[in-house]
């Protein structure tokens, strides 16, 4: 950095870069670790009951001896979790599409789709077990389907009309119809709105999965082995399932926010990120 | 020079653009914005539209585009209806604020209406270098606009307008958002693009300054209903450039404007205005 050349400055700054991203992590790094050791020495030093607080070396033994079943059990969930995210968000943006054209409609259905954010739709997880079978994948996808769904609709939508009049002005100059200006102005557009709806909609698919595994599902399940090892006080294997579980929900969503990297990078850019 | 005598001839042909009687009535609040205009702009002449918030210059500079009905009356563009000369691509148009898409960089936005037009990517490219070089942002084709100033983001929009060399150039206040010595500046380019390109340019705006400078005519709006109160023939000699805010007779045109302004009872609410223009809330977007 402090050479002199020409071409030492584009190379100092991607150091500087890189620098910065290192310096970046390390604090959050430390704490994790640090978090982990302080649960560790605690437990140990307190002399925690397993059932209150199993010790982390314990969970992670646990899930190195199961890691079989666990990893199996993770899968099934996550296809659970995923297929409703799918279902879900493709139903919502084509929902938003179909409303962004019929503004009127939009204006009367809105506020039951805002007011559907606030409504805790996870309780609605025993009634659609029954429907579409609680032993059945469907039964899960729905629920996530259902929890993903409104939250999408309502960010897209907003994506989708929130575009400054001139810019459509700009396009109706080009002699563009609604199809063009749709294409090339409202959909880039609502890309931001959509893909952070979407990084949301990650988090919800795996709770709604999940918490319907609990009500009742196949013993396959993720979300049955942390509720009944729980009840059989396997507490270092219920950890160790939601460990796994947490694993695979962070990976979805860090997966979809690559995704918007690679669409979107002027946006990043744009945020300065 | 050679432009002002080109202009001076084509001046009997058909009108650039030609407003007949044309009244605008918005129905939320039921507004009369524009008053029975008339108006012929000729091929080649640079008319300036001057006029307080709320005097319906941007809603005439609009109903030329045919972005607007007109409630009575015809707006003709290139002896057409504005409706045909809009599905024609017959004009290029730059707002107060440049939009510009951030999703492209500066090539792809100068590029946007030759997309549009359908034209393949060699001419294309070649177009937008030629705009690049026009506008003169070489070394910034790859930037996105957040990347840009704000007069470097006039100048992309401006490139964008002129890409596909519309005969008629509506500007919306392009440069009422800029500092003042930016806007000298894009002024004395505006006019020098002016005079390579030929174009008809209609160019609304709040300064009085910028208007003499700039046009053939000034056409003094008065307030709500928007009525002409009086057109203004500059005599400037051209080309015009830095002198000829010195020139004798620059300092009297402003003088003209201004009275016209003042029996419009409009002076008070000039420059700086930023009132919400009514075509937004007719939009409704």
């Amino acid at each position: 950095m402090s050479s002199a050349g020409v071409t030492a400055v584009p190379r100092g700054a991607l150091g500087r870069r890189v620098g910065r991203r290192v310096t970046d992590w390390l604090p959050a790094a430390a704490v994790l670790v640090g978090g982990i050791a302080l649960w560790e020495g605690l437990v140990r030093a307190l002399d925690v009951q397993r059932f209150l607080l199993p010790a982390p070396s314990a969970i992670a033994e646990t899930l190195w001896e199961r890691r079989g079943p666990l990893f199996d059990a993770g899968i099934y969930t996550f296809t659970e979790a995923f297929g409703g995210f799918v279902i879900g968000c493709t139903l919502a943006v084509l929902a938003a599409i179909g409303l962004a054209r019929f503004r009127r409609l939009a204006r009367s259905l809105m506020p039951f789709a805002i007011a559907a954010n606030a409504v805790p739709i996870i309780a609605f997880a025993p009634i659609t077990n029954q429907w579409f079978g609680p032993l059945e994948k469907t039964s899960k996808m729905a629920i996530a389907a259902i929890l993903v769904f409104f939250p999408v609709l309502v960010n897209t939508l907003r994506g989708l009309t929130s575009v400054r009049p001139s810019s459509i002005e700009l396009m109706r100059s080009y002699a563009s119809g609604e199809i063009q200006i749709f294409r090339r102005v409202r959909l880039p557009n609502a890309l931001p709105y959509i893909f952070s709806a979407l990084k949301v909609a990650t988090v919800l698919a795996m709770i709604g999965a999940i918490v319907g595994e609990y009500f009742l599902s196949s013993q396959e399940a993720l979300g049955f082995q942390i509720r009944n090892s729980a009840a059989l006080f396997q507490f270092e294997l219920a950890w160790a399932a939601i460990v796994v579980a947490s694993v695979l929900g962070i990976l979805f969503y860090a997966s979809v926010a690559l995704v918007e990297r690679l669409t979107m990078g002027w946006h990043a850019s744009a945020r300065g990120e | 020079m050679s432009g002002a005598g080109s202009r001076a001839r084509s001046r009997d042909g058909a009108a650039a653009v030609s407003i007949k009687g044309l009244s605008k009535r918005f129905q939320r609040g039921d507004v009369l914005a524009l008053d029975t205009i008339d108006l012929d702009v000729h091929p080649g002449e640079f008319v300036s539209l001057i006029g307080p918030s709320g005097c319906g210059k941007s809603t005439l500079l609009r109903i030329i585009g045919d972005l607007i009905e007109p409630s009575e009356g015809t707006a003709q563009v290139n002896g057409k209806s504005a409706h045909q000369a809009r599905m024609d691509r017959d004009y290029g148009i730059v707002f107060q604020d440049a939009v510009l898409y951030d999703w492209r960089n500066v090539t792809r936005n100068i590029g946007l209406p030759l997309e549009m037009a359908g034209w393949d990517k060699g001419r294309r490219e070649e177009r937008i270098r030629e705009m690049v070089e026009l506008v003169e942002l070489a070394g910034f084709e790859k930037h996105h606009p957040w990347q840009l100033s704000g007069g470097m983001q006039q100048r992309v929009s401006i490139a964008r307008a002129l890409s596909f060399s519309p005969a008629l150039l509506l500007m919306d206040e392009p440069f009422g958002a800029l500092d003042e010595m930016t806007r000298e500046r894009l002024n004395n380019e505006l006019l020098q693009i002016w005079s390579e390109t030929g174009s008809t340019v209609v160019f609304v705006t709040h300064s009085i300054a910028e208007s003499v400078f700039l046009s053939t005519r000034v056409v003094v709006m008065s307030a709500r209903p928007g009525r002409i109160a009086g057109i203004v023939e500059i005599d400037l000699p051209q080309p015009r450039g830095p002198e000829t805010r010195e020139h004798p007779l620059f300092a009297e045109h402003i003088t003209q404007v201004r009275r016209l302004l003042r029996e419009g009872h409009a002076d008070e609410a000039i420059e700086g205005d930023t009132e919400v223009p009514l075509y937004v809330a007719e939009e409704g977007l």
